[in-house]
Order: C-alpha cells, then structure tokens, then sequence
C-alpha cells in the first residue's frame, strides 16, 4: 500500500460501478482503548463479503480522503482514507492509519470473496 | 517441573506478551510445550511501523511471525484453532470447549496457561479463556491439570488480589525479546515508543523480568 492517488483510485472506482462487488468495510479504534483511557470505548464495526451494487463511487479531500458510494437503494461511506492499492488479485485495498501506522479504517471491494 | 503444558490464547503474539518468559523457561527445562492458537488475529490493527502489512495480508504475515515466535521460544507443537479474530465469543462455546477438551485428552498436561475469564479485557481472551476453564471441568478431577490465568483489566487486582503464581523470568529475558521481535507486525510501534519515552520503557522492562499469573480454582 502506498498513500492515496486520488486521480487513481477514482478510475479503479470506476471500474466497480454498475457490478455487483464484494465489500469490506471497518472501523476501529482498537480493543484496548476502554483499558487505556478512562474516558473511551472500545469501537469496531466490520462488515465482511457484503455484496452490494454501486452506480457512483467518487473520493474527496486532500488527504485524508473520503469515499461514497452511491447505491439504488443507500450509501456506503468512508471517511480517513490514506493509503490505497490494487492487490494482485485485482481488488481495491484502501485504508486510513494513524501515525503509529496502525489501522483505524478500512474499505476494500473485489470482485470475489474475501477470503474467511 | 511440569510433564506438559499446554497454552491457549486467541491471537498470535498473546501467547508472547502474556506468557513468553514462561514457555521458554519450560521449554529450557525440556518440558514439551503444545500451544493452541485460537485465530490469526486477522483483524489485528498494527501493521509494521512503517507499515508492511494490510488487511488482505495481514493473516499470512502473522502466521509467518507465529512460527518465528514459537521457534524462539522452543514451541515444537502449534495447533492453529481457525477461528476468525473478534468472533470467539459468538460461536458455539461448548463445542469450543469440547475441541480443548480433546486436546487435553491427547496430550494430558500437567499445567495449563490461558486467559482469566472476564480478566482479559479482549473479548477474544475472555472467550478463550473461559472455554478453556469449561474444558478443564469437563474432566474427573483427579485428571484436571492446574490452571495458571493471566489477567490485566484494570480492576483485576481489586477484584481477584494479588498473583498467586509469580515467575522470575529475568534469565530468559533475551529470548522473551526475541519472539516479541519476531512478531514485527505488533511489536515494531511498540519498540519505537520504547526508544523515545523513558516512562513507556519502564513499564515494558518489568514485563521482562516477571510474568505473573492467578490460579484458577475449578
Ligand atoms: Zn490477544
């Protein structure tokens, strides 16, 4: 993964509008905030393999970036994006880290299953 | 010195944060050491420091580190559970405990290491932990190994008191280091802040010199 080409992710974007995808999207701020501060709570959400349809997916920002994608029916949002890439396999890999280079988002779509 | 011991954490790298001076002091001793790893902590959010890893990556990455760690610390016997990380607690808790029980039949350890149940602050450990202690119980008492849990919430010494088993892990010291090095993916930012915040380093060196454990009175 590298930091985010906006120019790049926006075609690769493209290329998953209008096919149904797989979709991995998370959050978190890791399993031992509530431990390590008084004051916060432990958060994550993750959806794995959603298979969802988009007819408009477009990022935003100067960094980090925001992705939404528009669907018949909803939205898909992401916001804290830095880092992106297209694995081997074909898939969009994006991801927000914080300074310590630790993962705080994710959103990710594929054309088959992430693997369990 | 123990006949065998048997060690069940949920994520690659507990079993060396938690318990790493301890295995090799067993291992040091020759008593074989079977450690059954619940999940590769695929939703684990270090990546390396700069990161290496991603999401995609990351569970062939940790497998990879898993096998260092336990090569470090003289693990001959890994058992990978194949659970997903985070999803412990949702699956069938008997039959979780029933495949630990099978393990314990098999090799019938004298001591067993896990998580305290409701102690471990990761739902994962705690999950972990407690199908662990259900399969201890499961056996005839005069076949139960002893049960040594680590535990760091908060409240734990309010709630549980002091360790009851405490091990001077200082001579192994070097090779407790070595695994939490081979576990690069988690351990990298945490040796970066080690190098910059005197306060930081303290408090990691003491878990270099002593690991500490409650008994589990079944
Ligand atoms: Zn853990």
């Amino acid at each position: 993964m590298g930091p985010i080409d906006a120019a790049a992710v926006q075609s690769a974007l493209d290329r998953f509008a209008g096919r149904e995808v797989y979709l991995h999207l998370e959050t978190t701020n890791g399993a031992y905030a509530a431990r390590d501060s008084e004051n916060a709570m432990a958060i994550c959400a993750y959806i794995r393999n959603g298979r969802v349809r988009y007819h408009r997916g477009v990022i935003r920002g100067d960094g980090p970036y925001r992705v939404g994608l528009k669907m018949d029916e909803g939205w898909i949002y992401a916001e804290g994006l830095t880092d992106w890439e297209v694995d081997a396999e074909g898939r969009l890999l994006m991801a927000g880290h914080d300074s310590e280079g630790r993962l705080a988002i994710a959103l990710e779509l594929s054309l088959t299953p992430f693997r369990m | 010195m123990e006949r065998h011991v048997l060690v069940v954490y949920p994520h690659p790298d507990d079993e060396t944060f938690a318990s790493g001076g301890t295995i090799a002091l067993h291992t040091r001793a020759g008593t074989p050491v079977t450690y059954l790893c619940g999940t590769l902590g695929q939703m684990g959010r270090n990546m390396g420091k700069p990161f290496f890893a991603n999401r995609e990556t990351l569970p062939a990455v940790r497998e990879k580190e898993l096998r260092a760690a336990c090569e470090a610390l003289g693990i001959r016997d890994l058992r990978l559970m194949g659970l997903r990380d985070k999803t412990v607690e949702f699956e069938d808790q008997e039959e979780l405990a029933d495949r630990i029980l099978a393990v314990m039949r098999e090799i019938r350890p004298s001591l067993v290491i896990t998580y305290y149940p409701g102690f471990a602050v990761h739902p994962d450990h705690n999950a972990l932990g407690a199908a662990t202690v259900r399969a201890v119980e499961k056996l005839p008492p005069e076949e139960r190994p002893v049960v040594h849990c680590s535990a760091f919430a908060r409240d734990t010494r309010e709630k549980l008191g002091d360790p009851d088993v405490i091990i001077d892990i200082s001579s192994v010291r070097d090779v407790k280091l070595a695994a939490i090095r081979a576990h690069r993916s988690q351990s990298e930012a945490m040796m970066a802040r080690m190098e910059r915040d005197p306060a930081y380093r303290a408090q990691r060196e003491a878990t270099l010199r002593q690991e500490v454990y409650w008994t589990y009175r079944v």
